[in-house]
């Protein structure tokens, strides 16, 4: 008897649940891995090193590699999050589940370095770590949404009441975000001058340095992506194998005592 | 399904007026809420004048915390869902039924907190069609939000600790449109007061529209 369900998910790498893997790690994780381990030293030095200081900005501009990306991905896990959290409801399979509790954690890393990196950067060209600037206010609330969704992923109830509830919450994570993101723009454009726009205008080795750093970050989250789904997914088949086990013991036990 | 709402928000209001326990522990609540924010903002520095539309929304938003977590608080003894499941309820009706029963409590809870900052922070009640117009919106926008989230809790028997992570930021558009909408009709100026007043109300359609949806979901067996 198996209360198993066997999936085929296109994002999990190794897709079914029959041998647990021993790591978190797959052929595609390790070749993405090193990729990333030679790539990121690479746009480090050019973001640290060959890239010429900004006319405005002067050093302040490298944190912009790491910062930019970082925020231009950020939404990305928290849209999967959402689609993963509707596909759940009509699939009800445990890759969906997988996915997006996986993918919020990602999202939460992602927000989370976006808000360090921003409140850094605004400390050296605004003057202060923390502005109620319109975007730094409704990514502090996407983060603050994202711990609460997390925070009921890791709630210790029943699976299968777990995953339902966390995915009408996930199904919420997008519509919330784009209704704090209005309503404080809103409320900010009328209680401040104009947002503080920066001249993006990039040349030479700039831009290089900041497409070399975007595509190292995609890699990135790619990679976390996978090892947070095969982590996630791990967890759910640990929690039914418990399961598995404890009704085969009691089962067991059953028999041979209604055989006496 | 409207009288399926009718019955369930009856029941929960009868709940509430024979135990008394959401008025009589809500309200004062509430009412303690405003005072402790008289003493933390010493209300001769003109303070507690100008943050009194803010002030009041926290104090209605954390209210609404109890008053939804004792709405599901009543259903959690044993038997009481599978009743509910089992009596043919349809999950629609259920939902407008608590959302209304909340709604219902939230109104008597701010007729007393107008109360309370008009006599505790001398506010002057300008701009009185804005102003109702924006706690009608605003009320159904936490109550429904509210429902909607305290099923969750309900659902895996969580206590109290959850709901407030989930539902507050999710209530921050609610809370800044109603506290600007009453800073307009408060400054006498209608301002952008309607346009937040319409945020508003698109916050709490969509809450409505989408509890309608799944609180089936949300109710079944697992």
């Amino acid at each position: 008897m198996t209360t198993l369900t066997q999936t085929t998910d296109d994002t999990a790498p190794d897709g079914g649940a029959g041998a647990a893997p021993r790591s978190t790690g797959s052929r595609a994780t390790r070749v993405l891995g090193t990729v990333i381990l030679v790539t990121a030293p690479i746009a480090a030095y050019l973001g640290l090193v060959t890239s010429d200081p900004d006319v405005v900005q002067g050093d302040a501009v490298r944190l912009f590699y790491v910062h930019v990306p970082v925020v231009s991905l950020m939404y990305l896990p928290v849209i999967l999050c959402t689609v993963a959290s509707i596909m759940w409801l009509r699939k009800r399979t445990d890759g969906w589940d997988a996915l997006a509790s996986s993918s919020a954690e990602v999202a939460t890393i992602f927000v989370g370095l976006g808000l360090v990196t921003g409140a850094l950067w605004g400390e050296i060209t605004w003057g202060t770590y923390w502005t109620w600037d319109a975007r730094l206010t409704s990514t502090a609330l996407l983060f603050l949404l994202l711990l609460g969704y997390l925070a009921l992923r890791r709630y210790p109830a029943e699976p299968a009441a777990r995953s339902k509830v966390s995915a009408v919450v996930g199904i919420l994570l997008v519509p919330n975000a784009i209704l704090v993101h209005y309503s404080v723009s809103w409320w900010r454009s009328l209680h401040q001058d104009a947002t503080r726009g920066l001249d993006t205008k990039m040349e030479g080795n700039q831009l290089t340095t900041y497409a070399v750093a975007q595509g190292v970050f995609v890699l990135i989250l790619v990679w976390l992506s996978i090892h947070a789904f095969r982590v996630a997914w791990l967890s759910l088949q640990a929690e039914r194998g418990d399961l598995d086990v404890a009704i085969a013991e009691r089962m067991a036990d059953d028999d041979a005592t209604g055989g006496m | 399904m409207l009288a399926d709402a009718r019955l369930i928000a009856g029941k929960d209001l009868r709940i509430e007026l024979r135990s008394k326990v959401g008025i009589g522990q809500m309200v004062p609540f509430a009412v303690l809420v405003l005072v402790l924010f008289g003493l933390a903002l010493d209300p001769d520095r003109g303070v507690l004048t100008r943050a009194t539309p803010g002030l009041y929304w926290i104090a209605v938003l954390f209210s609404a915390l109890l008053a939804v977590q004792r709405s599901f608080a009543v259903e959690s003894a044993p038997g009481v869902a599978e009743a509910l499941r089992l009596s043919g309820i349809d999950p629609a009706g259920y939902f407008l039924g608590k959302f209304a029963a909340v709604a219902a409590q939230l109104v008597v809870l701010q007729l007393v907190l107008v109360a309370g900052v008009v006599v505790l922070y001398g506010a002057d009640l300008a701009g009185p069609l804005l102003l109702v117009a924006t706690a009608v919106a605003a009320t159904v926008a936490i109550a429904s939000a509210g429902t909607l989230y305290g099923v969750l809790a309900a659902g895996l028997r969580v206590r109290d600790t959850l709901v407030p992570l989930l539902l507050l930021p999710a209530l921050a558009p609610v809370l800044l449109g109603a506290t600007r909408a009453s800073e307009a009709a408060l400054d006498g100026g209608i301002g952008d007061g309607w346009g937040w007043c319409g945020l508003l109300a698109t916050f709490g359609v969509l809450y409505v529209g989408f509890g309608l949806l799944f609180f089936g979901t949300l109710l079944e067996e697992t």
